[in-house]
């Protein structure tokens, strides 16, 4: 994110377009992100994973337009920010501060992230948490957790305001994201066949195509980021580009090290660290060095991978290592590779300013661990209310039927039309065949 | 000599598999199966259509015994394809007349025994 400008311009029309197009296609990942998790998990729970994803849009959307937008944005105090564009309060055709974007697209843009943040928790819980209070969840912690992180990061919160470079949301989104989900893993517990079952994704091909939508609503993402069609948007776009490529082709050697074979879930995954690990970096480092980002930030969550398969954490579609562990690689890459004649703000330890690395350091340690915190205490909390997860008899039939009376993919054999005339009751289940 | 027919749920096809392991009964088929067994039906609705699925997902194991292993094989059955809720499934026992091993051409219980490492 670009540093608030002492002038407020005019609205541009050039980055207003822009603007429109990116916010566009940054909603486009949470359902991309839905088919990317479908195709994770065993086919009898492919609909409720993608619902969740569906959900979030649903929750966070509203969330974000009454308090969260709010809390994130607006003048407050360096952890929170004020109650002062609740209800849209104030969010018009005017530039939004520091931006040449009318407000109200800020807030749009500004809104997708939100929900795709809130998505991604998901990946934690899948397979076994309730659909009811994983609704409640989001909600909350878009709020809770989401919208804090984000004034930290991005509005004008303490961490922004000593000079912590965070381009896209490496400290909201990916480490928001990561070690919410670890904590959101341990209070759910473990899918009843964890460590006991293979469980295996039921659909490669979902997940590649996935990854693919992802990396390219990502531009809108990173480029967008900018708020702009300036340098620091061209930047971060074409980083966009060039880091996962690098991680890819990193992840390919990993898997030929330790399997003797390239994987297809690998890659895709490898896609997804790419762009997360250049997402705080993009607008602040070169090319040059995006590429050296995509290939180092490919060691650690590749580690982590393999790691937690050796647990009993059930983090299950392993956002900690995908998001936390890659946006923390980030963050901490701007700390030393950020270049002054690349993004005209600041210098990391390489190019002379060892002070950038501290400030980054520090987000490093307070995003991973407020999030992880706030999110246990939050789950505790709605544990305390209502049930997190169901039966064994109902994960062991799939959260599709439980949850949602639906199947991914109903063969209509021995389907019985249910239809007034045909006198059946569908109230009164029936213990023979009709 | 018997062939022994374990119709189970689907979710229990593991559990099953690691009983029949236990019991040392290592030669079966497996099909994916679809049936009624006199369980409550489910209603789905997909955009305002509402159906009642009259069909389960059930798997279905073929498992064919000397007499001695006839009742190792429906414990294991049993205990693998349990959960005490209705739509477990059912076990079948029939009498089998013949069985040939292809590969040596071995008869009956010779057939049916599988052959050590």
């Amino acid at each position: 994110m670009t540093p608030i400008l002492a002038a407020t311009a005019a609205v541009d029309t050039g980055d207003t377009a822009w603007m429109l197009a990116a916010t566009a296609l940054v909603l486009l990942m949470t359902p991309a992100l839905g088919l990317f998790y479908a195709g994770l998990v065993r086919a009898k729970n492919t609909l409720n994973t993608f619902m969740m994803c569906v959900a979030a849009i649903a929750v966070a959307t509203v969330m974000w337009a009454l308090v969260g937008y709010s809390l994130a944005f607006d003048e407050g105090n360096g952890l929170v920010g004020g109650l002062g564009h609740t209800l849209l309060n104030g969010v018009g055709f005017e530039p939004r501060d520091g931006t040449t974007i009318p407000h109200l697209l800020f807030f749009a843009f500004q809104a997708t992230f939100c929900i795709i943040t809130t998505a991604l928790v998901s990946g934690a819980v899948v397979e076994r948490m309730r659909f009811g209070p994983f609704l409640v969840f989001a909600g909350l912690w878009s709020v809770l957790v989401y919208a804090v992180l984000a004034h930290w990061a991005f509005g004008g919160g303490w961490l922004q305001a000593n000079g912590t470079l965070d381009f896209a949301g490496g400290v909201p989104v990916e480490m928001g994201s990561g070690f919410s989900a670890l904590a959101a893993a341990l209070v759910v517990g473990a899918r009843k066949d964890h460590g006991r079952q293979a469980l295996l994704p039921h659909n490669a091909v979902y997940v590649l195509v996935g990854a693919g939508l992802l990396w390219f609503g990502w531009f809108g993402f990173n480029g967008g980021s900018g708020f702009s069609t300036g340098n620091p948007s061209v930047l971060a776009f074409t980083n966009t580009l060039l880091t996962p490529a690098c991680t890819l082709l990193v992840w390919f050697l990993l898997d030929l090290a330790r399997g003797r074979q390239v994987t297809a879930i690998g890659a895709a995954t490898a896609i997804i660290v790419g762009c997360v690990g250049i997402t705080p970096a993009g607008g602040y480092v070169s090319p040059g060095w995006a590429m050296v980002l995509g290939a180092l930030v490919a060691l650690p969550s590749y580690a982590v991978i393999v790691w937690r398969a050796r647990t009993r954490v059930d983090e299950t579609l392993d956002v900690l290592a995908a998001h936390g562990i890659a946006g923390l690689t980030g963050i901490l890459f701007i700390g030393f590779f950020a270049q002054q004649s690349w993004n005209g703000v600041s210098d990391g330890l390489v190019f002379g300013d060892a002070g950038q690395l501290g400030w980054q350091a520090l987000a490093a340690v307070a995003a991973p661990a407020y999030a992880f915190a706030a999110t246990y205490v939050l789950l505790r909390a709605i544990e305390a209310l209502m049930p997190l997860r169901g039966t064994d008899h109902d994960e062991a039939v799939g959260m599709d039927i439980v949850h949602h009376g639906e199947q991914a993919y109903a063969s209509g054999e021995g389907a019985i039309l249910i239809t007034p005339e045909a006198g059946v009751d569908e109230k009164l289940p029936v213990a023979s065949p009709a | 000599m018997k062939l022994v027919i374990g119709i189970v749920r689907p979710d229990k096809v593991n559990d099953v598999l690691e009983a029949l392991y236990r019991a040392e009964v290592r030669g079966f088929s497996f099909t994916r199966v679809q049936g009624h067994g006199g369980e409550l039906e489910r209603v789905e609705t997909y955009r305002g259509t509402t159906v009642k699925m009259g069909l389960s997902e059930k798997a279905r194991f073929e498992v064919a015994v000397s007499e001695e292993f006839v009742q190792p094989t429906i414990d294991a059955l049993c205990e693998g394809g349990q959960t005490g809720e209705v739509g477990d499934g059912k076990i079948f026992v029939v009498a089998l007349e013949r069985a040939v091993r292809i590969r040596t051409g071995e008869t009956d219980d010779g057939a049916v025994t599988p052959v050590g490492p």
